[in-house]
């Protein structure tokens, strides 16, 4: 109760600083779908010179971009860590956060939320509705409750992943750089990672998780059989991954010394 | 004055050689970039011989190339520029008798000179121990390379500083910092070469600068571009160069009229 609390009075507050900055609320709105349609362009440019990728057709692999788009936009919504070494620890802000009772990670989540990310996840359900009924696909029952559980899950394996890296600059004193090249390589994870050689499938499976944010929940839904166990196997990952991430950073925060003015 | 420009440039570099750990990792990451859209690009082509003008091996160079090209060209000028603005410190840089924007671009020059000898070398050579990548082999083409990739860079310089100044302007300029980077990686063709694209867009491409970072210094390399036509490719980078100095040189007079300090 005390935590939601929180979430309130913290979204008051984003609400009061993107106030001052109207102009530049929309403007990122508008490049977070940019952002969006360049994947999309991909995705149809390719399709002019191919009819198939990996076995996968052009509405498959929007679909799979649509449901990779859900728990990417709530995720970018609570989950940013961007810039966090230099800010937190190279300008000593981490010093701030931990005289207070909150626990540390939930407070630095919360200073930094982005609700605009959020229209993503809408765009993304879109998506899946359009190419699902250009497929064919009937709406059933445990369609909502999957979606949900698979969508929070993956959520987690981007929490425990980011988590994770981010955490690192507690133990080294180099602002990490890895951050931002990570962000390269999450989109991977929304093609059918077939097509890729054993390393990078073994990679996007089980070292940095991607593609259990996009192809293999995905899946399910589309009743591609021969990745059903993948699909669920999801929610054990997030719990796996999101764990991980969140001991690494503990066992971070309590060898963290203040640096910095 | 001279060797002040060059001070801000060796000091950069060393700068980058202090966080050099970073630039491992990122040899890494660049080389699984490449690794990713070779195998995406293997699925797409199929039994397809030719794609938009590119064979498979081209297109395997192309990529390579490209996006080991990013990995010299590359910087956050307009980060640093709108932080500079945001937080004060730019009032300093007005008393100064050195023009900032010529710092910023020698220090961004000096980052990409680590770029290329700590980031851009060392993973083309994994690249191409790795992945099938044909590279020319006449000298020309090489100084050639050398010299366009060298635009590649003052344009992307351009542009960003461009983008970084706007934060005179719109006060938080971090949208459209985001959107810049969409906007130059979509359409400098790294990730679809322009020629692939339906012919409209191409088109609309082909009107903008940014096809002159990637693209075409990367059609040159793969040999898709020969003989007389390499000149009409440097031919454009220079008059984009010459074009985007103009902008850029405009907001900054104008900005040194309106500077808004915010904090600090």
């Amino acid at each position: 109760m005390y935590y939601m609390g929180l979430i309130w009075e913290y979204l008051k507050n984003y609400m009061k600083t993107r106030l001052t900055y109207r102009a530049d609320f929309w403007v990122e709105i508008l490049s977070d779908l940019l952002f969006q349609a360049t994947n999309l362009i991909f995705i149809f440019v390719v399709f002019r010179h191919t009819d198939n990728l990996g076995g996968w057709s052009e509405s498959e692999v929007l679909f799979v971009y649509g449901y990779f788009m859900v728990p990417y936009g709530i995720f970018s919504c609570f989950i940013n860590l961007w810039g966090f070494s230099e800010r937190y620890i190279v300008k000593g802000e981490m010093d701030r956060i931990l005289t207070r009772p909150a626990h540390n990670l939930f407070q630095i989540l919360l200073e930094n939320v982005d609700p605009p990310a959020l229209v993503g996840s809408f765009i993304g359900l879109i998506i899946m509705i359009f190419s699902g009924a250009e497929m064919g696909l009937v709406l059933e029952w445990w369609h909502i409750p999957a979606l949900i559980i698979l969508a929070l899950s993956s959520v987690m394996i981007y929490a425990g992943i980011y988590t994770t890296l981010t955490s690192l600059s507690f133990y080294s004193d180099a602002p990490t750089g890895i951050l931002p090249l990570m962000y390269n390589i999450q989109g991977y994870g929304r093609y059918p990672v077939t097509i890729y050689n054993r390393a990078i499938q073994v990679l996007l499976t089980w070292v940095i998780p991607f593609a259990f944010v996009g192809i293999y929940p995905a899946a399910l839904f589309l009743e591609r059989s021969e990745m059903h166990r993948m699909a669920l196997l999801t929610p054990v990952m997030g719990l796996v991954f999101g764990s991980v991430g969140l001991l690494l950073w503990n066992y971070g925060v309590k060898r963290y010394r203040g640096a910095g003015s | 004055m001279n060797s002040a420009f060059i001070d801000f440039m060796r000091i950069r570099f060393l700068t980058m050689l202090a966080y050099r750990v970073n630039y491992y990792s990122g040899i890494l990451i660049y080389t699984l970039n490449i690794g990713v859209y070779y195998f995406t690009w293997q699925a797409i082509y199929g039994s397809s011989g030719e794609l938009g003008g590119f064979t498979a091996a081209q297109m395997t160079t192309y990529i390579a190339v490209s996006w080991m090209a990013r990995a010299f060209y590359f910087n956050n000028l307009d980060r640093e520029i709108a932080a500079d603005i945001r937080d004060g410190s730019i009032a300093i840089q007005f008393i100064r008798p050195i023009n900032y924007v010529m710092v910023k671009m020698m220090q961004g020059l000096g980052e990409g000179i680590f770029r290329f000898l700590l980031l851009m070398i060392p993973g083309m050579l994994i690249a191409i121990l790795l992945f099938p990548v044909e590279l020319p082999t006449a000298p020309s083409a090489w100084i050639g390379f050398l010299v366009m990739l060298f635009f590649s860079f003052l344009i992307n310089s351009q542009i960003n500083v461009i983008t970084g100044l706007a934060a005179f302007f719109v006060e938080n300029n971090e949208g459209m910092m985001r959107m810049k980077r969409v906007v130059v990686d979509l359409f400098s063709g790294l990730i679809i070469p322009i020629s692939l694209y339906p012919g409209w867009m191409s088109a609309v491409m082909k009107v903008l600068p940014f096809q002159a970072i990637t693209y075409l210094p990367g059609s040159v390399f793969t040999g898709r571009v020969e003989g007389t036509a390499i000149w009409n490719v440097l031919g454009i980078q220079v008059f984009w160069f010459a074009l985007l100095l103009l902008p850029m040189v405009l907001i900054w007079r104008k900005a040194r009229k309106r500077l808004f300090v915010q904090g600090g």
